[in-house]
């Protein structure tokens, strides 16, 4: 029984002829897993100290990199929005930083149009780098005091967990491209 | 990689538009961002109420994933006891831990009563607290740390209420949504709690430095008498904290004063107790002991 239940299932989504993805699910995925990685750490983590790397915001650059125009310029706003709800930052940090995040990669792109990997991750890693430190100064700027001496491990991890996350936005494109709407009816 | 194919608008009047208004888009976005910035900068409140109602919004999921934290982390915890000497063993040490925390809580207790009896000769109760429950969420990439508690101002929770668990205090209650309130954690670096030492009452100010640790500041400047190991327990001036509560462990000793560890994780802490402000209730006794903590038994210094 079960299986005959997963052949059903496979057959739904692995026959493609005349069946397409649904707008809806392409559509919304991508913001949805942004605003889903803003919002998961914090449930997961009860940290002491900043270590945990700011996944909304690596979400953000990979799905920017990985498809170019899918989100568009103004992505920050709304996105960044719903992350500083939740983050700690005084709000209007993020909105402000991944605006200027989107507004960079869209510069970078127009002055190297051929990307290899390994600029695309010499690209995040400039971009993690400033995004951490300049998130420190709108924290400080905003009551706190913390050194940025503590802040070594978090842009380590963030630098190095990055490619993973590109990884799982991968997979969550090939997911949000399954041609599942049948066609013919 | 290759170029998107769409990069270029070419002659259509439509594309070109779209592209242009898209980049205009943006940079007005990231200028809403640095308004808002600004005005939360100046006036740090100015969004808690949209905060609260985000918090309130996803307090049934962090609710669901606490369980499951929870879970893993008492999974864990047995697998370690098997690792280093039995679950057996693991369980007593955790006890030892805790009775050995109970037992400087008790010294600084009973030091705290003679003091008091001393001046006032009041028998004082602790009260009920307000509310148990739990930590839903916290903050984790950013500096600032705060902790979002399970209860609200439906369970008559209000702003400046102080927030413990049975290891120590974890911080003190800061926006307050219907459902959910906002918790600055000890170790903020905005969070500066009034301590003085459990053995002997050497009073002095723990900060947060942000990477959970704490910064102790010694009111009384000259010799510094502080050990690794000293216990902190809160002092009760300032009328925010009950005196009494175990707060950190000093790890190593500065030229002012300390770097102390705190000694209620909040990743360890499964719940917590939310307690009414205690200067409320024992306006004379607050006073009173803000104003005999410093001189009697400071060793040392002079």
């Amino acid at each position: 029984m079960p299986s005959r239940l997963v052949h059903a299932v496979q057959i739904r989504f692995q026959r493609r002829i005349n069946r397409a993805p649904s707008p809806l699910v392409a559509r919304s995925v991508p913001w949805l897993s942004i605003m889903l990685a803003s919002v998961l750490p914090t449930w997961l983590f009860l940290a002491s100290a900043p270590y945990v790397p700011p996944f909304g915001f690596l979400t953000l650059l990979a799905w920017r990199q990985l498809r170019p125009g899918l989100l568009p310029v103004w992505a920050g706003l709304p996105l960044g929005f719903f992350d500083d709800l939740y983050s700690g930052q005084p709000l209007g940090s993020a909105i402000l930083l991944w605006s200027i995040a989107m507004i960079v990669l869209e510069l970078i792109e127009l002055r190297f149009p051929w990307r290899n990997f390994a600029l695309e991750w010499a690209v995040a890693t400039a971009l993690i780098v400033v995004y951490i430190v300049a998130a420190l100064g709108a924290a400080n700027a905003g009551g706190g005091s913390a050194h940025i001496a503590f802040l070594a491990p978090q842009i380590i991890l963030a630098v190095l967990v990055y490619p993973f996350v590109g990884r799982v936005v991968a997979g969550l494109d090939r997911f949000r491209l399954i041609p599942f709407l049948d066609m013919s009816r | 990689m290759a170029p998107p194919p769409n990069r270029r608008s070419g002659y259509s009047r439509r594309a070109q538009y779209g592209t242009f208004f898209g980049y205009i888009a943006g940079i007005v976005g990231a200028l809403v961002g640095g308004g808002f910035l600004i005005v939360s900068i100046f006036n740090p409140d100015a969004f808690a109420g949209l905060r609260g109602a985000a918090a309130d919004a996803a307090e049934p999921g962090g609710k669901v994933v606490a369980v499951g934290r929870r879970e893993t982390q008492s999974f864990f915890d047995v697998v370690r006891g098997y690792a280093v000497a039995g679950v057996r063993n693991a369980k007593l040490e955790r006890e030892l831990a805790e009775a050995k925390i109970r037992l400087v809580e008790a010294q600084a207790i009973a030091e705290e009563n003679t003091r008091l009896k001393g001046l006032l000769g009041l028998a004082q109760q602790d009260p009920a607290p307000v509310v148990t429950t739990q930590l839903v969420a916290a903050t984790g990439g950013s500096t600032r740390r705060f902790a979002t508690l399970g209860a609200g101002s439906g369970r008559g929770v209000v702003v400046g209420m102080p927030v413990r668990s049975q290891l120590g205090l974890v911080g003190r209650v800061l926006e307050v949504g219907s459902s959910t309130a906002r918790v600055l954690l000890v170790t903020d670096t905005e969070s500066v709690v009034p301590v003085r030492r459990a053995q002997d009452g050497v009073a002095a100010f723990a900060q947060g430095l942000g990477d959970g640790r704490l910064q102790l500041r010694l009111i009384n400047l000259g010799i510094n008498p502080l050990k690794p190991g000293d216990v902190f327990v809160t002092s009760g001036s300032g009328g925010l904290y009950r005196p009494g509560i175990a707060l950190a462990a000093v790890t190593s000793v500065t030229r002012d004063g300390a770097i102390a560890r705190v000694l209620a994780d909040p990743a360890a802490t499964e719940f917590v107790v939310v307690d009414r402000v205690w200067a409320q209730q024992a306006e004379p006794v607050a006073t009173a002991s803000g104003t005999a903590v410093a001189p009697p038994a400071a060793p040392g210094p002079r």
